[in-house]
């Protein structure tokens, strides 16, 4: 009981103060590679830290929705994080939701999101509650049958689960029915992250964003929840990437070196993940929008062709 | 002076009957539980003395959790109606209205438990015969007469494949009576079994309203007034779900995977096209009604799966997949009938159907907002209410299909879990439409804004509704256990034992290595973790200026209703991806007064093809037509003719009476 409080309480710590490096760490990355020098890795923070302390302007359109947004974000989204095995294969309350949960809890979480647009009355708030609801919607069938191709491969939809079937079987990655079941999370992970091509979160263009088009109204403590929420949700997305495909060093054992192996190995495999996703971003142009379908359907036909290899070949290479 | 006593007489009439309303759904709900926990059968019969007419009704698992579900409903609807009929109903006697409603709460009643199959057929008709005169109350518009008619010839089509199929299966039985009528199905030889299932099926399924048999939903649900539409989407179409789970599973011991398949493509297909024309529509009462196809198709892939598990010689598997799609057919009666009261009041209020026309409504009717956000975030399938549990338990059902089948049509399970994604991320997306586009924001016309709260029964009608939406949601680990009487019944297993663990706290897939899934921790959890974000704001925001301004409008002065997001907006990217299913028309007309750049007026007009309709029924329709106008070459209307037509039967007749 007691370790599972302090698995709790630390997985939670990791979550929140981790999750604005990765958004620090990928806008530095992106503009070094623009050749920009842009700003450091500590900018996240600095942010957060700012917008706390600010006072807020509430639309006088808005109701009791528009203030209960980032509330039910944040919290709906820490929770999915804490569904998910990040150092250990046993995630802290994997016992009480499994992958299902964690889709779902996000998905709460974006309802709250897209009613919040529409609340203040702004016809850019009900442009993004519009797109973003389209997208995460057509992205969802890709996002499940690939996850149900992980999971039926494991025998569980209960992450920890996946994760410890995965340990022992190093180059398991390597069967086909896994690599397109990766090759289409990972579409999805730049979708539902709003990410280039799908959409870009620097712009503030009216006609082309999605996610800032949606919080355009939010300000001061609000908007950093919007904000942290956002980097908990990348974090969340790509922890689930990594710790299934390759869940290396999820250390069984309790050891203070074993642990320090994990969270090392852990932090990075995420940085490489989100080197990925920055350079895709830097060597493609935004799509338009009526074109992301087409990629999320090629994510879809990706996460099919995962299930069938899985029919043909068994889920288990290696 | 005579009109005020008549007004007073109808609210005193009213309200009689909705309490005898109330009464019977709560004894009605009694019979239920005591059915349920019992477990072992009660019935009782009545010699009607009319030949064939056998009054046998008869409570078992089944029987009892669908007049539970009834009882449910018909209870907050009575009190609904109560002040829903205050002001009476669309000027007509409450006293006939409140008698028909009445009548198809006995018809419900008697549909659920009959032990009969004459006596379930006429049952089932009373239920049809007062619900068409109910869907016509408001009989001076035209839409109500074409929804009722509609409705009316869909039903009777129905009925009369459901008198075939019942009649092959009693025919094998030797009995009408359901009891000897179990497994007679197998009895059959396969092509005439096969015969009286797709019969039954469809039959059944003109009610539960399966497309392409739906047509009539769309149009008869919402020309209803709103008590009426809640019970009959929440439980009317029901009665072809509980007419399909007493056929597939009672009357059939075993049946082809074919037929398990079918059922499954026909749910995965009603789901996905049923929430698709839903996100098109802005008459909010048809986007509901458009949602009910939705989630029988839901229900069906459950219904489907236990089929398809039962013929490949799973039943602790079929058994989660049953548990599966009756506790959404029970969740789905109880969120959709809160929805349509809570349509009914923002109807009741501001007279209109069109959500173009609200908005703002929730800080007119804080209440009403508050019951239908709680009834959307259900219907969605988000923790941690009911939808998402029974959701949650399909999907396991489904992925349990890939290692229960040997053949390729096991990868139709997961493809169908895929898809029932797609489905309540759709659904997600219509219902972010549905309410941000009729409560949030400011109202889009002077009827919402003159809109006002409803009266306090109404409001408690929708707040048990969400209520039992909560109690289902985070309760449903002591509730599944209710099931067993139901799938041992059906399979002889009872499997809440492996689909609940950790002192009841934890819903499982049924296996340890299955998934699970906690509800109520999950819920306390939310609340837990508001904590830091809250805790964050008292450290550092409570001191800060909190300032309410304006809507930001590209600095335009004054956010006005016109700059709004409408609803056709909102629905436009699924529009333009799915256009192919659509086929969206539009028109587009602009007057100008002096330049292109500064119109005065725009007319603009978009709609999308029906596509069932015209492809499906159309067809149909004509060739009905056609054979009519070639029988006008007998029936022309000479009195002579017809006489002569009389003189040749009575010559025929007499021929066979002589020779036989």
């Amino acid at each position: 009981m007691i370790a599972q409080l302090i698995s709790v309480i630390g997985q939670t710590a990791l979550i929140l103060l981790f999750s604005p490096l990765i958004t620090g760490f990928s806008r530095t990355l992106k503009a070094r590679l623009q050749t920009r020098r842009g700003p450091d890795l500590w900018q996240p923070y600095r942010d957060l830290h700012k917008l706390l302390r600010k006072g807020m302007v509430i639309p006088d359109t808005a109701s009791w929705i528009f203030p209960a947004t980032p509330y039910v974000l944040f919290a709906t989204t820490l929770l999915a994080g804490l569904l998910i095995p990040t150092i250990a294969a046993q995630a802290p309350l994997s016992l009480f939701g499994g992958v299902l949960a964690v889709v779902y809890l996000l998905a709460l979480g974006r309802f709250f999101l897209a009613l919040g647009g529409l609340d203040t009355g702004s016809s850019f708030g009900g442009l993004g509650s519009s797109r973003e609801m389209t997208i995460s919607a057509i992205a969802e069938p890709a996002l499940m049958l690939a996850v149900f191709t992980v999971a039926l491969g494991a025998g569980s939809t209960n992450l920890s689960t996946v994760a410890e079937s995965a340990v022992g079987q190093s180059w398991r990655f390597l069967a086909p029915s896994q690599m397109l079941a990766f090759a289409a999370l990972f579409i999805v992970l730049i979708a539902e992250t709003g990410r280039i091509p799908v959409d870009n979160p620097a712009t503030h263009l009216e006609l082309t964003m999605i996610h800032e088009a949606m919080i355009l109204e939010y300000s001061g403590p609000y908007l950093a929840l919007i904000e942290w929420s956002a980097s908990m949700k990348q974090m969340v997305l790509m922890t689930l990437l990594v710790n299934v495909f390759f869940p290396y060093g999820l250390s069984a054992d309790g050891s203070p070196a074993g642990m320090l192996i994990s969270v090392l190995l852990f932090v990075f495999k995420l940085l490489i993940l989100a080197f990925a996703v920055v350079l895709v971003e830097t060597g493609n142009a935004k799509l338009r929008l009526f074109r992301v379908p087409e990629l999320l359907a090629v994510a879809f036909v990706l996460s099919a062709l995962a299930l069938i290899s899985t029919f043909l070949f068994g889920g288990h290479g290696g | 002076m005579a009109c005020h006593w008549w007004a007073r007489a109808a609210s005193w009439t009213s309200r009689l009957f909705c309490g005898t309303a109330l009464i019977a759904a709560l004894l009605i709900g009694g019979a239920g539980l005591g059915g349920l926990l019992r477990g072992s059968e009660l019935s009782w019969s009545l010699p009607s003395g009319v030949p064939y007419l056998n009054c046998a009704v008869r409570l078992d698992p089944l029987s009892s959790f669908f007049l539970l579900a009834l009882a449910i409903l018909a209870a907050s609807v009575a009190v609904y109606s109560i002040g829903y009929l205050r002001s009476g109903v669309e000027g007509k006697s409450p006293a006939i209205f409140c008698s028909l409603l009445n009548l198809v709460l006995a018809g419900l009643a008697l549909v659920f438990t009959a032990a009969d199959v004459v006596f379930f057929l006429v049952a089932w008709e009373v239920m049809v015969a007062a619900t068409y005169f109910l869907v016509v109350t408001n009989h001076e518009a035209e839409e109500s007469r074409k929804g009722g008619l509609l409705y009316i010839l869909m039903s009777r089509a129905g009925t009369g494949m459901l008198f075939i199929g019942f009649l092959l299966l009693a025919s094998a039985a030797g009995t009408t009576d359901f009891r000897a009528m179990h497994a007679s199905g197998d009895k059959l030889p396969a092509a005439a079994g096969g015969l009286a299932f797709l019969l039954l099926f469809l039959g059944f399924g003109v009610k539960a309203g399966i497309i392409p048999l739906h047509i009539w939903l769309p149009a008869a649900h919402p020309v209803a007034p709103s008590n009426i539409s809640a019970l009959m989407s929440g439980i009317m179409i029901k009665t072809g779900i509980y007419g399909m789970a007493r056929v597939f599973f009672d009357f059939y011991g075993v049946l082809p995977a074919w037929a398990g398949m079918l059922v499954l493509l026909v749910g995965v297909v009603s789901a996905v096209l049923g929430v698709l024309y839903a996100l098109m529509e802005h008459d909010l009462k048809r986007l509901l009604a458009y949602h009910s196809i939705e989630n029988i198709g839901i229900i069906l892939m459950g219904f489907g799966a236990a089929l398809l598990f039962r013929s490949y010689g799973h039943p602790q598997l079929a058994a989660l997949a049953l548990i599966a799609g009756l506790f959404h057919t029970l969740n789905h009666g109880v969120f959709k009938s809160l929805l349509f009261l809570g349509a009914g009041s923002v109807l009741h209020s501001t007279h209109t159907r069109n959500m173009e026309k609200m908005g703002g409504l929730i800080r007119r009717m804080p209440a009403t907002a508050l019951y239908f956000l709680i009834g959307a975030i259900a219907i969605s399938g988000l923790p941690p209410l009911n939808g998402f549990v029974s959701e949650w338990l399909t999907y396991q059902a489904l992925l349990a299909g890939f290692g229960a089948t040997t053949e390729l049509t096991r990868v139709a399970f997961p493809v169908a879990g895929a898809l029932l994604a797609l489905t309540a991320a759709l659904a997600a997306a219509c219902f972010v439409k549905a309410f941000g586009i009729t409560f949030l924001a400011l109202p889009r016309s002077e009827a919402a804004e003159a809109a006002r709260e409803v009266s306090l029964s109404m409001r408690t009608g929708m707040a048990v509704l969400a209520l039992a939406c909560a109690v289902l949601g985070l309760g449903a680990s002591w509730i599944l256990p209710a099931f067993d009487p139901m799938t041992q019944q059906a399979f002889g297993v009872s499997v809440s034992g492996n689909l609940v663990g950790g002192n009841g706290f934890i819903l499982m897939a049924g296996s340890p290595q299955g998934g699970a899934v906690s509800t109520p921790v999950l819920a306390f959890m939310l609340v837990a973790l508001s904590g830091i974000p809250l805790s964050l704001w008292l450290l550092w925001g409570r001191r800060q200026k909190r300032v309410t301004g304006p809507t930001w409008d590209c600095g335009l002065p004054g956010l006005t209703a016109d700059n709004e997001y409408t609803a056709t907006a909102f629905s436009k990217p699924l529009r333009m991806i799915f256009g192919s299913l659509f086929r969206p028309r539009r028109e587009i007309q602009a007057e100008f007064e002096v330049s292109p750049y500064y119109p005065k007026a725009i007319h603009f007009e978009s709609e999308i093809q029906p596509a069932f309709e015209k492809h499906f029924y159309d067809p149909i329709r004509e060739g009905i037509l056609r054979m009519a106008r070639s029988m006008r070459l007998v029936q022309a209307g000479s009195l002579h003719a017809y006489l002569a037509y009389i003189f040749l039967t009575l010559i025929l007749l007499l021929l066979f009476g002589v020779r036989g």
